[in-house]
């Protein structure tokens, strides 16, 4: 069978079986990140339908948008990213500090954007009078907003988790340095949708007709 | 391998390792007692469905009758339709794909077995989640509906007389629960949410369902089975798990949107303050339309197994039957629209929409003719599993036939809300995708017990819900052209509709008759059905290289596949004129293959049980009873109690190894948990 293993191109990557070389854990996080995008399709879709629709009463989200801060506050996601990219450089090159180092930063800047989030929330909110239940706009803006905040709180949790584990250990093994892999992927997805949502959301946004 | 054996086992329970009791089913993570698991919950939904189904029919045989209340035939005909497709059907093909994927592509175990069994859990705490409405739900009339302009109206639940009232504190939304009926105004009362958040949770399951699938289709094939030589069942199962990945995110945000506005505010689709009720049905059909393809494909998929075998010939256009599956499920996103050609939609919508809709007839007609050529010429023979074959391409047909004529944008106009669409979909879904269930029920009953079904019961079944299904949903197509409207609790003398209602009734009963017949084949055959052997149908794929029962490691060789319908050619050859011929040492083949199988020449790792999965999966139900009463200060608990069970189940689960650390092989006593299988080792009651 060392043939059709040839034929395949595939003898090394798990010589049991027919298989895409692709580790199982990797390629079950692609499949549900391939998943996730139909979610924040929905979400998006649904805000597009109501962010400019005429006839709602009270504000609007996208009258009341801070443009700078919400730019500041997405160049973090965005930074965060890189160090997201930096950790997992480290881990591949076993420099454990560097990883645990990167982790945290990561971990770190996420949350500064859930931080800019909560005030974003608030300030809507309390000085806009804007809630979840002023009119449809807003009720789309706050679900699919919070819906990508709790992605990010979830992968700060991720992080966090490994960077605990690796201070404990003293480094991440070769298997967990896969999980640094897929909490990778996760990130780097969170960060993608929210490239979206900043364009499509915010900078994009059209006033009511 | 000494240092990874002595590591400490920092787990907060010690690792379970019971092999039989109810331990062993809660902590499995075999996929067989899985798919059990899901086949035994899947059919006691499918019974309680029924009994929904004969309680409604039972109002509608006479004209007028005053057998349940509008309250309670509402919430029968919800809960009828929900408990169908949610807790049975999509489970029951659950169940078969659990038991049987590894088998047909020659693993030992789907690529996540925790994965595997956290979807099982999952979908049973949900269903039980939602069944649970009827003892807590609530529902009450709309209030303040009067000061809105006078759309009062909606039956108080329990309105007139009747009997069953008690039922009307149940879901009564549809199935398809459309907003804003469903929604907090005009659905007051808790049963709705049971409904909303229940369907979250069972999607959930399917969702994690679907990945583990992929992974295990894509990464877990026996050597040489490359994918143009799966099983078409493995095929099938593979497309439904792409069309569930990619639908069931959009019902979520749909049922996330809806639990929103009943519990928090939100105004999604509050049409008083311009939310826009169809916005629901876009979405709620943009995953409904892909999800009757989710339901009817592992169908397909089994009658693709089924026919061939019994047919003694390969499947006509193995490849053109599996692109057909695959574009059927692509052009499945692209027609959600023929659900809501009443509902005001643009005509250039209603015109592409209707296209789209006919194209779907083209792959699916290459089907039933793909499974006619296998027949053609075939050496037939008609057992139980072939004969439900035979009753899927034609039930299934006629279904499709009707479904074309919905297709039809002034036809559809016509047949919008009226029997003739229940009809349609009931012989899809019934016609269709039951009759394949049962099929691959009977067909793979020897690989769950070692026997085979009673082959005289068997077709006194088939044959009384052959004859018991076309009573039913036959006439239902006249009822339907003659003005009879759906999920309408009564109707007048004067309409002449009473007699077909009277056989459509009666054929309901049949068809809870041969259910009766069914259960009891089943059990005693179990016990004292004929011993199988290992290839009792003659058939031609690898899962029928395992022994019967399938021991707990499948295979003890993995078969090495050199071709489609790999098996069959080890048994067979062709003559000079390209007839099939068996070898003559064809049993001797089987025998040693047998043999191989049963006794293996060194331990098979495989891996261990858990308690995770469980926990994690009951940590849902309690959030989400929390996010009900959530006004409660005790409904706030139950969501910090519920998340705190599921994260310590996730925290247990990260650092429990999938297979404990195990001694190199000496020969020795099977570990913990049983999970060793030893060349000593009698595998259970093999005959």
């Amino acid at each position: 069978m060392a043939e059709l293993a040839h034929e395949t191109g595939l003898e090394h990557a798990h010589p049991e079986h027919e298989s895409t070389g692709v580790e199982n854990r990797k390629l079950g996080m692609w499949l549900f990140l391939s998943s996730e995008f139909l979610f924040f399709g929905a979400l998006i879709s649904n805000y597009l339908l109501y962010s400019n629709r005429a006839g709602f009463s009270g504000t609007y989200p996208s009258e009341i948008y801070d443009i700078p801060f919400t730019s500041v506050s997405s160049f973090v996601l965005l930074m965060s990213s890189l160090t997201m990219v930096l950790a997992h450089n480290a881990q591949s090159r076993e420099d454990h500090n560097g990883a645990r180092t990167w982790l945290f930063a990561t971990a770190a800047l996420g949350s500064v954007f859930l931080a800019g989030q909560v005030f974003e929330f608030t300030e809507f909110v309390v000085n806009f009078d804007m809630k979840l239940s002023t009119n449809p706009a807003a009720s789309a803006f706050y679900v699919l907003t919070g819906f990508h905040g709790t992605h990010v709180a979830i992968g700060v949790i991720m992080l966090l988790s490994l960077w605990g584990i690796s201070r404990r250990r003293g480094g991440l093994s070769d298997k967990q340095g896969l999980n640094l892999e897929l909490v990778g992927l996760y990130w780097h997805f969170v960060d993608i949708i929210w490239i979206v949502i900043f364009t499509v959301v915010y900078l994009l946004s059209v006033p009511p007709a | 391998m000494t240092a990874t054996a002595e590591r400490p086992t920092t787990t907060i329970f010690r690792r379970p390792s019971s092999t039989s009791g109810l331990w062993s089913w809660i902590t499995t993570v075999d996929h067989k007692k899985i798919g059990i698991m899901y086949g035994y919950a899947a059919f006691s939904f499918f019974i309680i469905g029924g009994i929904e189904a004969l309680l409604l029919r039972i109002q509608l045989s006479q004209a007028n009758a005053e057998f349940l209340t509008a309250g309670a035939y509402n919430a029968l005909f919800t809960m009828h339709g929900t408990t169908m497709i949610f807790l049975f059907v999509m489970p029951t093909g659950a169940a078969l794909m659990n038991y049987m994927l590894p088998l047909l592509i020659g693993a030992r175990d789907v690529a996540f077995p925790r994965l595997n069994a956290l979807s099982w859990w999952i979908f049973f705490f949900g269903g039980l989640f939602l069944y649970s409405t009827f003892i807590f739900g609530t529902s009450a009339a709309p209030v303040g509906v009067d000061g809105l302009g006078g759309i009062d109206g909606n039956l108080a639940p329990g309105g007139g007389p009747g009997s069953f009232n008690f039922l009307a504190d149940s879901p009564d939304g549809g199935w398809f629960g459309y907003q804003p009926n469903a929604g907090p105004l005009y659905s007051p009362g808790t049963a709705m949410d049971y409904w909303a958040l229940g369907l979250q949770i069972i999607g959930l399951a399917s969702l994690v369902s679907a990945v583990n699938f992929l992974v295990t289709v894509l990464n877990l094939r026996a050597k040489g089975m490359r994918l143009l030589r799966m099983p078409v069942f493995a095929w099938m199962t593979t497309i439904t798990s792409f069309l569930l990945l990619f639908s069931l995110p959009i019902i979520a945000v749909a049922l996330f949107m809806v639990t929103f506005d009943r519990q928090f505010g939100s105004l999604f689709f509050a049409a008083q303050s311009g939310g826009d009720p169809i916005l629901w049905q876009h979405l709620f059909w943009l995953f409904g339309h892909p999800e009757v393809y989710i339901l009817i494909l592992p169908a397909m998929g089994i009658v693709s197994e089924i026919l061939p075998t019994f047919s003694r010939k390969p499947l006509f256009g193995y490849s053109a039957v599996v692109f057909a599956g695959a574009a059927i499920a692509f052009l499945g996103f692209g027609v959600w629209a023929h659900h809501m050609f009443a509902s005001g939609i643009t005509p250039v919508a209603q015109a592409a929409f209707g296209l789209a809709t006919m194209t779907i007839a083209i792959p699916t007609g290459i089907k039933i003719f793909n499974w006619l050529g296998t027949m053609w010429m075939g050496r037939i023979r008609l057992t139980t599993p072939m004969l439900f074959a035979i009753g899927f391409v034609a039930m299934f047909t006629i279904g499709g036939l009707s479904g074309v004529t919905h297709a039809v944008v002034p036809s559809d106009w016509q047949q919008t809300d009226t029997y003739y669409i229940v009809a349609h979909f009931h012989y899809v879904i019934f016609g269709g995708a039951v009759f394949g269930l049962f099929g691959g029920l009977y067909y793979w009953f020897p690989k769950l017990s070692g026997r085979v079904m009673n082959e005289r019961l068997g077709k006194t079944h088939f044959w009384l819900m052959m004859l018991g299904f076309n009573l039913t949903f036959g006439p239902m197509h006249w009822l339907g052209l003659q003005g009879m409207v759906r999920r309408t609790w009564k109707y007048a003398p004067e309409t002449g509709l009473e007699p077909w209602n009277v056989a459509v009734t009666v054929g309901g009963f049949i068809i809870a008759l041969s259910i009766l017949v069914f259960m009891f084949n089943w059990f005693t055959s179990r016990r004292r059905g004929k011993e199988s052997g290992l290839d009792p149908w003659d058939a031609r794929t690898i899962e029928w290289m395992a022994p019967n029962p399938t021991p707990e490691y499948n295979f003890a060789v993995p078969p090495v596949v050199t071709s489609l319908d790999h098996f069959w050619h080890l048994k067979y050859e062709e003559d000079e004129e390209g007839r099939a011929v068996r070898k003559e040492d064809a049993d001797e083949v089987v025998a040693a293959i047998e043999h191989e199988q049963l006794y293996p020449e060194s331990p098979i790792h495989l891996p261990n049980p858990s308690y995770f999965p469980f926990f994690f999966a009951l940590g849902l139900p309690l959030m989400f009873y929390g996010v009900i009463y959530h006004e409660a200060l005790w409904g706030k608990a139950l969501i910090g109690v519920g998340l705190i069970i599921s994260l310590a189940a996730v925290i247990g689960w990260a650092i429990e190894p999938l297979e404990e650390p195990h001694e190199e092989h000496d020969g020795g006593e099977a570990r913990e948990g049983g999970v060793v299988a030893h060349p000593e080792t009698e595998p259970v009651d093999h005959g």
